[in-house]
Parts: structure tokens; sequence; C-alpha cells
């Protein structure tokens, strides 16, 4: 930065930072500050203002580290990105007022004003550049969570697993189901897979479409594939969609699933008698 | 003024929005669940063409009366490529994408009453109506 500008706004760093401490208190009535104690908010303005003021005392590499750290803990605490852009908005007018009330010319031209501007473009940009980055991290990691949530085959019995379908089916998903399908029915050694719709919203023809084709797919690996949990309007939409589930078995619960599974298996649920 | 939702279709969300405001809408008239799941599925049918074949477009819903019946009407609505061989997309299995082609006619059957007006380059419209019994 011009050397002439670092000193004037050295010169009245004080005033500055007195001036944008009683404007920033405004923003309190911000709904997204107001559960933040008032102690709190006192010592993060300070603190924010005194870092922006080192901006142009130290060099780059220091305060831009130190920038970092002090967003990352407004990020932890959950501060509104928008404290950080109104803040430097005002700070940013309240510097220029000041410094044109200095009566310097130089401080009324339009390099002073383009020099200014950079100042806090850059804050700005690495702050912001910041916030995004949490958020895009925050993203991928739920979108992770939901992708091993999203189509899990569980083994219940020796050569039995289930998947239960909860929620919408997209295409992404779809070839999850495919997936998990094939791997786990060979990861299991399972015989009969079944797959259960009951938490499924919508089954229009592209969702039949993917399962038809997973459970044919579970065939040619050498299993068999059972659709349950078919809820009563979902049979009639089936139905007047014209698709014919006719060669997939169907059972209308897991439990009637479950048992046939097992008699497919060779095997049965036997009450013991005292 | 009658209700009336518009939603745009560009992603597979919007499909899914689409579907959410029917089923409200429909259920806000009295449609019993059997119908909701009719209508809801209907939408999901239009939505996803209007994604596959058109990239976007619309869906329009609305609630709608005639000679003192109720009833819930889907506009969908795009600019797309036009459907080239009108006769045959309403005949079952026929389809340009791989798909089961079961989408509109099985939105006619669905739906009561159901029109389609496409044009090449121009785009497509179809309009498809439940009526409350
Ligand atoms: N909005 C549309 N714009 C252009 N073409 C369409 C549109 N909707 C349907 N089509 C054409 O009609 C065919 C049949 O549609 P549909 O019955 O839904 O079956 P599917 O989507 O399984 O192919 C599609 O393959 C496509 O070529
Ligand atoms: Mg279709």
């Amino acid at each position: 930065m011009n050397p002439f500008i670092r000193d004037i706004i050295l010169e009245h760093k004080e005033e500055i930072m007195e001036t944008w401490l009683v404007e920033i208190k405004k923003f309190r009535s911000d709904d997204l500050l107001q559960n933040i104690s008032d102690t709190m908010y006192e010592n993060t303005n300070r603190e924010f203002v005194n870092k922006l003021t080192h901006t142009i005392q130290k060099d780059k590499d220091e305060f831009q580290d130190d920038l970092i750290q002090f967003a990352e803990r407004l990020i932890q605490l959950g501060w509104p990105l928008n404290y950080i852009t109104r803040g430097l908005q005002e700070f940013r007018k309240i510097t220029v007022e000041a410094l044109s009330d200095t009566g310097e010319n130089y401080c009324k031209s339009i390099e002073f004003f383009q020099e200014i501007e950079n100042w806090i473009d850059d804050i700005v940009n690495l702050l912001v550049n910041q916030y995004s980055g949490s958020w895009e991290n925050t993203v991928f990691l739920q979108k992770m969570a939901l992708k091993e949530l999203s189509a899990p085959l569980i083994p219940v019995f020796d050569n039995i697993s289930v998947m239960p379908l909860i929620g919408t089916i997209d295409t992404e998903r779809a070839k999850l189901i495919m997936e998990n399908l094939l791997d786990g029915v060979i990861e299991h050694r399972s015989q009969v897979v079944l797959i259960d719709i009951t938490g499924v919203p919508v089954v229009d023809t592209m969702v039949a479409h993917h399962i038809i084709q997973a459970s044919e797919a579970v065939r040619l690996v050498g299993a068999k594939c059972i659709l349950v949990g078919i809820r009563p309007e979902i049979a009639q939409t089936i139905v007047n969609l014209g698709i014919d589930l006719g060669k997939f078995p169907t059972k209308s619960t897991l439990k009637k699933g479950i048992e046939s599974a097992l008699e497919m298996t060779q095997r049965q649920i036997v009450e013991i008698e005292e | 003024m009658q209700v009336q939702t518009h939603v745009d279709i560009h992603s597979e969300w919007g499909i899914v929005a689409a579907r959410q405001a029917g089923r409200k809408l429909a259920r806000e008239i009295g449609f019993g669940s059997v119908d909701q799941a009719r209508i809801t599925t209907a939408i999901s049918e239009l939505a996803r063409n209007i994604y596959l074949y058109a990239n976007r477009g619309q869906i329009k819903i609305e609630e709608v009366t005639a000679s003192g019946k109720r009833g819930i009407k889907i506009i969908a609505v795009d600019e797309g490529p036009g459907i080239k061989d009108l006769r045959r997309v309403m005949e079952d299995g026929f389809t340009t994408s791989g798909g089961l082609g079961a989408g509109l006619p099985g939105v006619k059957r669905l739906m009561d009453d159901f029109n389609l007006h496409s044009e090449l380059n121009e785009g497509t419209t179809i309009t498809a109506t439940k009526w409350l019994r």
C-alpha cells in the first residue's frame, strides 16, 4: 500500500475504530447475531477492527494467516457471513469519510479511492473464500453421509439380505442401488435379496425400470430378488402405468418376504415348546 | 382466484418439488390416497420427460371446477424439440431413450382427461386433469 495512505490511516486509526464500533453495534438487531452475548459481541468487534488495521502494518503472509484464523473461529461459532461483509463495507465507508475530512487533497483523488477499494476487496475475498470453503466442505460431508445411508444391503440371515429403500429415488441413487446390490450379493453370498419399497413415496416408470433392471442383474449373479412393501395405492398406480410385475416375486410385507425367502433356502422359523 | 402453483423443471430436484406441490394440492382438494398417488405419479412422469427430453420447462398445477365437479389440472410446458412420432408416442412401450415407454400412455390412464400438443422445434404442452368423484 502507498505509504502516504498507510500513514494517514494509522494517524486516524483511533477515530476510525471508535466510529466503526459504534456503527457495528447497530447490526446487532440482525436475527442471527441476537443469541451472542454482549461481551462476546464487544470483544469480537474489537478484535475484528484490530485485525483490519493490522493488515496495513504487517506483511501479507502474516496478516493473511491471522485473518484466516479469525474467520475460522467465527465459522466455528456460527457467526453469519453477513457480519463480515457488512462490517467491511462499513469500515471502508468510515475510513473514506474520516480521511476525506482531513482536507488532504490526495484523499479526494481517484487513486486514493482505488487504493482503499483494493485493500478492502482483498480482505473481503479472503474471508468470503474461507466461509464458502467451509460450506462446500459441509455439503460434501453431508452428501457422503447421505450416500452411505441411501441404499444399504443388510444381511439378516445366512444367504438372505434386505435392502430397505427410504425416500426419493433419483438417477444417482438408482446407480447406487444397483452397485450395492451386486457387491453385497457377492460379498454376503446372498441367495435371496428382499428390496423393501415401503418408504419410497412415488414409484413412477423410471423407478420401476431401475428396480426391474436391478432384480434382473441380481438374477444374473445367481440370486433371487423379492420385491416387498408395495403399498396398496402404489400397486394400483403400477397397474395403471401398465407395468407388468408378473415376472417378479412380490410380497406385501417384509415379514412375508422373509418367510418365503427362508422357504426358498429350505429353512423355517419354528416355535420351541417348553 | 383458485390455487395455482408453478414449478420450474431444470434438475431432478424440480421433479421432486413438482410432485410435492401436486400431492399437497390433491390432498387439499380432497382426493383419497390412491388418487393422490396417481396424481403425483403422473406429475413425476411429465416432469421427468421435460427434464430428459427438453432439458427445462414448467409444471403448473391448479384446482379446476366444471359443472359442479372439482378437480386438479396438471399442465406440463416446455420449449424443447417437440415429439416426432406423435402417433406412436401413445403406444405402450414406445421409447427413444431406452426407458419403459410407459410414461405418456400411463399418464393418460392415471388421469381422466388428457391432451397432448406438440410441434417440432417448438415444444410440447401436455394437459391432464383428474376429477374428484
Ligand atoms: N416433453 C417431451 N419433449 C420431447 N419428446 C418427448 C417429451 N415427452 C416424451 N417425449 C418422447 O416420447 C417418448 C415416450 O415418452 P414416455 O411415454 O414418457 O416413455 P419414456 O420416457 O420411458 O421413453 C420419449 O422416449 C420421447 O422420445
Ligand atoms: Mg417418460
